[in-house]
C-alpha cells in the first residue's frame, strides 16, 4: 500500500473510529527487535514478570554489597550520611520519624531487584550482573532478618517471599476521605474568632539559604537603594565615560566562586591545556557523587579533593580513612601523576579494601583528564 | 551637530547641562541621584530626566551582540536555586523556581525548577530512541524524526513535584516562595499524543497500563493507568515555543497534565505495556503517603487545587510603603480549571475574591491579583483557590487532621505570610 493511500485511510480512521484505539496506522516507526527488547525493557514485576534467571547467596550477597554499595548505604545497609537506609526500621512507620527500609516500609521484593539491577549503583548503573542482583537482594533481605545466612534467592523461590509491609498500601482514596471535606461555598467573613497568632516562624529555624546581605536568597533587590549603595558621584562619572552605569552587587556568590576558581586555575596551570581540563570536568562527574571540589567543598563519602595533587596520601583533615590507605599513606603514598594513573585504573587492584566502590577507568585519556582537572583545584 | 551647539540647544531648551557641564558637576549630579533616583519624588528636578543620559545619546548593542539572549543583567537575581542540606548529592536532587519574580503564568525553561535522579544528561535528536513494546500487536521504535510525522498538539501545563512544600508538613521552615512552593513550572508544550503512539503499536485487550521509562542512568519509571495514557498524556519536544532544553529533558519528554512531576518522565526511551503497574521504586519506596495507622496511600497521582501569594513575600519585602498595592499569586489544580481564587489580609478571618488575570486554563498556572490600599499596618496573608470541581484548597492544619505529621508529599495546604509594618514578611504559620 502507497504510504499517501495509507495516510488517506488514517486520516478517514480519525473520523470513523469513536473508540480511542486507531482502526489504521500511519506506518511509522519500524518493528523492535527482539535483542533490543531484551536490551532495555528490564523490569521485575511483583508477580516475577521479567525476572531472569538466575541466583545468588547471602554471603556472596554480602561480599558484593561491601564492595558495590557500601560506601553510601553502610556495611549492614544501615546507610551512612544522608543516603538511603535500607535496612531496619521494624515497626517505626507511626512513628514521629519513622524509618521506611525495605523491610518495613517496601511492600515488594521485585522493586529492590529491579531497582539495583537497572539504576544501581548509584553513578555507574547497569554493571550489577544478573547472579550479583538476586546476591544482593539476598543479602538485603538477611539484613532486615527476613532470612537465615544460608539462604539462597533463584528465579524459583523468587515469588514465595513476601515483604512484611506487603499489605501496607492502599490507592488514593482521597475522593473519598478528603474532597468530600473540603468541598461547598467556603465562609468569606468572621470565620475565625480573635486575632491570628503566630505558631511557627521560619526564621527561627534559620535553614533557608542567604544572600550575601542575610536576606533570603534571591529577594529582589531594593531599587531604592541601589544606585546610593555604589557612591552616586564616582559612578555617574564612569557612566559619562560610556561605562558600565551600575556595579552589580554578587547576587549570585556560587557563581562569582566558581569564576573565581577558574580564573586561578588558570593562572596556575598556564600549561595546561583547556581542553583536557574541560573533559577532566566531564569524567568528573563520575566522581562527584561522593568527592566534592572547589570553594566550599567538603568532605563527603569521599574525601574533599581540592589540592590533592602532589600531595602525600591520607592528610585530608577529617576524613576517615580505609585502613589500606592509611598503611599505604604510612609507607610515603604520594598522590602524583603515575600514582593516581595506576589507583584510578582499578582502585581495588592497586589498594586491596580501600573503601573507594569505584569500577575504575580504563581509558588512559580519561585518567589524563581527570589529574589535569584536578590540578586546578588549590587547597 | 557638534557638543558645543548641542550643549547650548539643550540647555536653552532647559533638558540639563552638556557633556561637558554633566562631568564638570558630576560630584553634585550624583548626590542628586542618590536622593532621587527610585524616590520618584525628588526635591530637585530628576537628573536622570533633565541630564541626557548616555543611553540616550550613544548606541546600544548590535543586534547580534546576543545570538542567544540572557535576562539583562540587572536581572540576575532571579535564577533557580537550590537548598544544599536537602538532599546527599546535586546529581539527585531538586533546586526551585524563582516564582516570587516570576509575573504571568509561563514559566522561561532557563529557570524552570529541575529534578534530577542521576543527573542532566546530554541526548542528541540523532541518537534518540523510544521503544513501545508489552502487551502491543507491533512492538516498535521510533526515531526523533518518526515522532514529528505524528499529527502535532499544543497544550500548556503546570509540572509541580509531589513534594512541593514537603518541608513546609511539619511547620514554616523555609523563608520565600521560591523555596516553599517552587518545585513547579507551567509551560507551553508542543508534541503528540501518547494515544497515537499507543494506537500505532496497536495495544492489546489485556494491556492496562503503561511503563514510562526514562534514558538516564536512573532510569526513572511510573505505570501510568491505560485510561490517563489515552486521554491527555503528551510526549513532548518543545517547550515555550522551542526544543526542551537539555535539563527539562531533551530531546523528547512526557507531560502528564496535572499529574505529580516524577511521572513527567524525562528523556523518555521506553513505554512498556503491561497487564499491572509495575510498582518500581519511585512507586512504593518513594511517592507514597504515609498516614498516621501505619498503611500507606499509594498512587497519589492528582496534585489538587493549590495557591500562594508571590508577592509580597519573604524575597520580596514592600519596599515603597503604605498606599495602593499590588497583591499577586499563582493557582492551580490537577482537577481541572481554577473557578476562584480569595485573599484574606487577616489570616483566614475574611475573605476577598481576586481578580483572575488573563485565562484559567485546565490544569496549568493561572495568575491571580487583588489591588489594596495598604494603611501600613500588620498583614497576614492567605490565599486560597477553587477549582472547577469545587475543591476548596484546605489549611495545613485541615490536612495534617487527616495525614498526619508524616504525610510528605502533596502538601496543597494554605500559606501564610506575616507582613509587618516595615513591609518585611515571613513565612509563618498562625492559629
Amino acid at each position: 500500500m502507497s504510504r499517501s493511500r495509507k495516510l488517506l485511510l488514517a486520516s478517514c480512521a480519525l473520523f470513523l473510529t469513536t473508540g480511542p484505539v486507531m482502526a489504521e496506522t500511519l506506518g511509522l516507526g519500524r518493528a523492535a527487535l527482539p535483542e533490543e527488547i531484551a536490551a532495555w525493557d528490564v523490569s521485575v514485576l511483583p508477580d516475577g514478570q521479567g525476572l531472569k534467571p538466575g541466583s545468588g547467596d547471602v554471603l556472596t550477597g554480602e561480599e558484593v554489597f561491601a564492595d558495590k554499595c557500601a560506601s553510601c548505604h553502610g556495611e549492614f545497609a544501615e546507610g551512612l550520611d544522608s543516603w538511603p537506609v535500607l535496612a531496619g526500621g521494624e515497626g517505626s512507620l507511626t512513628d514521629p520519624r519513622p524509618v521506611k527500609t525495605i523491610g518495613s516500609y517496601w511492600p515488594h521484593l521485585s522493586t529492590v531487584w529491579d531497582y539495583v539491577h537497572r539504576s544501581m549503583p548509584f553513578g555507574s548503573a547497569q554493571t550489577v550482573s544478573v547472579d550479583e542482583t538476586y546476591a544482593i537482594t539476598a543479602f538485603l533481605l538477611y539484613s532486615n532478618g527476613l532470612v537465615d545466612e544460608d539462604f539462597v534467592l533463584t528465579n524459583e523461590n523468587f515469588t514465595e517471599i513476601v515483604l512484611p509491609n506487603n499489605d501496607g498500601f492502599y490507592p488514593d482514596d482521597r475522593p473519598e476521605t478528603e474532597y468530600v471535606l473540603f468541598k461547598g461555598e467556603p465562609c468569606m467573613t468572621g470565620c475565625a474568632e480573635g486575632v491570628p497568632k503566630i505558631t511557627k516562624r521560619a526564621v527561627d529555624l534559620n535553614v533557608t539559604p542567604e544572600d550575601p546581605d542575610g536576606r533570603p536568597a534571591g529577594s529582589l533587590p531594593d531599587l531604592r537603594a541601589a544606585v546610593a549603595t555604589e557612591g552616586g558621584a564616582e559612578v555617574v562619572a564612569v557612566a559619562a565615560e560610556g561605562e558600565a552605569v551600575v556595579e552589580e552587587p554578587a547576587a549570585e556568590p556560587e557563581a562569582v566562586a566558581e569564576e573565581a576558581v577558574v580564573e586561578e586555575a588558570v593562572v596556575e596551570e598556564a600549561g595546561a591545556d583547556p581542553e583536557l581540563i574541560a573533559a577532566g570536568e566531564k569524567v568528573f562527574k563520575k566522581c562527584a557523587a561522593c568527592h566534592k571540589v572547589g570553594d566550599g567543598a567538603k568532605n563527603a563519602t569521599g574525601p574533599v579533593l581540592n589540592g590533592m595533587i602532589d600531595r602525600a596520601a591520607g592528610t585530608v583533615d577529617g576524613f576517615k580513612y580505609s585502613k589500606p590507605l592509611a598503611e599505604m599513606a604510612a609507607g610515603g603514598l604520594v598522590w602524583d601523576a603515575a600514582s593516581l594513573h595506576a589507583f584510578l585504573e582499578n582502585p581495588k587492584a592497586f589498594m586491596k579494601g580501600t573503601k573507594m566502590t569505584f569500577a575504575g577507568l580504563k581509558k588512559p585519556e580519561e585518567r589524563d583528564a581527570i589529574i589535569a582537572y584536578l590540578a586546578t583545584f588549590a587547597e | 551637530m557638534t557638543d558645543e551647539r548641542m550643549s547650548e540647544e539643550t540647555t536653552k531648551e532647559g533638558r540639563g547641562p552638556s557633556r561637558r557641564g554633566f562631568l564638570r558637576n558630576s560630584a553634585l549630579a550624583g548626590a542628586g541621584l542618590v536622593a532621587g533616583a527610585g524616590a520618584a519624588r525628588a526635591e530637585g528636578p530628576d537628573p536622570l530626566i533633565t541630564e541626557v543620559q548616555d543611553w540616550a545619546s550613544s548606541f546600544g548593542d548590535a543586534v547580534d551582540a546576543a545570538p542567544y539572549g540572557m535576562p539583562i543583567r540587572f536581572e540576575s537575581h532571579v535564577t533557580r536555586r537550590n537548598v544544599e542540606w536537602l538532599t546527599e548529592s546535586p546529581v539527585s536532587s531538586i533546586n526551585f523556581t524563582p516564582i516570587h519574580a516570576l509575573e504571568g503564568t509561563i514559566t522561561p525553561q532557563g529557570c524552570a525548577f529541575e529534578r534530577h535522579h542521576s543527573g542532566a544528561i546530554e541526548l542528541s535528536k540523532q541518537d534518540y530512541r523510544l521503544m513501545i513494546n508489552g502487551l502491543v500487536d507491533r512492538p516498535l521504535v521510533f526515531t526523533y524524526e518518526d515522532l514529528t510525522r505524528f499529527p502535532r498538539h499544543v497544550t500548556t501545563a503546570f509540572c509541580e513535584c509531589a513534594a512541593n512544600g514537603g518541608m513546609e508538613w511539619g511547620g514554616a521552615q523555609l523563608e520565600g516562595c521560591q523555596y516553599t512552593q517552587g518545585m513547579i513550572h507551567n509551560m507551553e508544550y508542543t508534541g503528540v499524543m501518547l494515544r497515537d503512539l499507543l494506537a500505532e503499536a496497536g495495544v492489546q485487550t489485556e494491556g492496562k497500563w503503561v511503563y514510562v521509562e526514562g534514558a538516564d542512568a536512573s532510569s526513572n519509571g511510573r505505570s501510568i493507568p491505560m485510561e490517563k495514557a489515552l486521554d491527555d498524556v503528551m510526549v513532548a519536544f518543545f517547550a515555550n515555543g522551542e526544543a526542551l532544553r537539555k535539563e527539562h529533558g531533551y530531546p523528547v519528554r512526557l507531560v502528564v497534565p496535572g499529574w505529580e512531576g516524577n511521572m513527567w518522565v524525562k528523556w523518555l526511551r521506553r513505554i512498556g505495556v503491561y497487564d499491572r503497574a509495575v510498582e518500581s521504586r519511585e512507586e512504593t519506596s518513594k511517592y507514597t503517603d504515609l498516614m498516621p495507622d501505619g498503611r500507606a496511600r499509594k498512587w497519589t497521582w492528582v496534585m489538587d487545587a493549590k495557591s500562594v501569594i508571590t508577592s509580597p513575600s519573604p524575597q520580596v519585602p514592600i519596599r515603597h510603603g503604605k498606599g495602593p498595592l499590588v497583591i499577586s499569586g499563582l493557582a492551580w489544580s490537577g482537577n481541572g480549571a481554577i473557578n476562584r481564587v480569595d485573599v484574606s489580609l487577616d489570616g483566614g478571618r475574611n475573605w476577598q475574591t481576586a481578580r483572575i488575570s488573563g485565562d484559567a486554563k485546565k490544569k496549568a498556572l493561572t495568575r491571580f491579583h487583588l489591588d489594596i490600599d495598604w494603611d501600613g499596618s500588620e498583614l497576614f496573608l492567605q490565599s486560597r483557590a477553587v477549582d472547577e470541581t469545587g475543591y476548596v484548597q484546605p489549611t495545613k492544619q485541615a490536612l495534617r487532621e487527616i495525614r498526619g505529621l508524616n504525610n510528605v508529599y502533596h502538601n496543597n495546604g494554605i500559606q501564610t505570610w506575616w507582613v509587618k509594618a516595615d513591609g518585611e514578611v515571613e513565612n509563618v504559620e498562625i492559629a
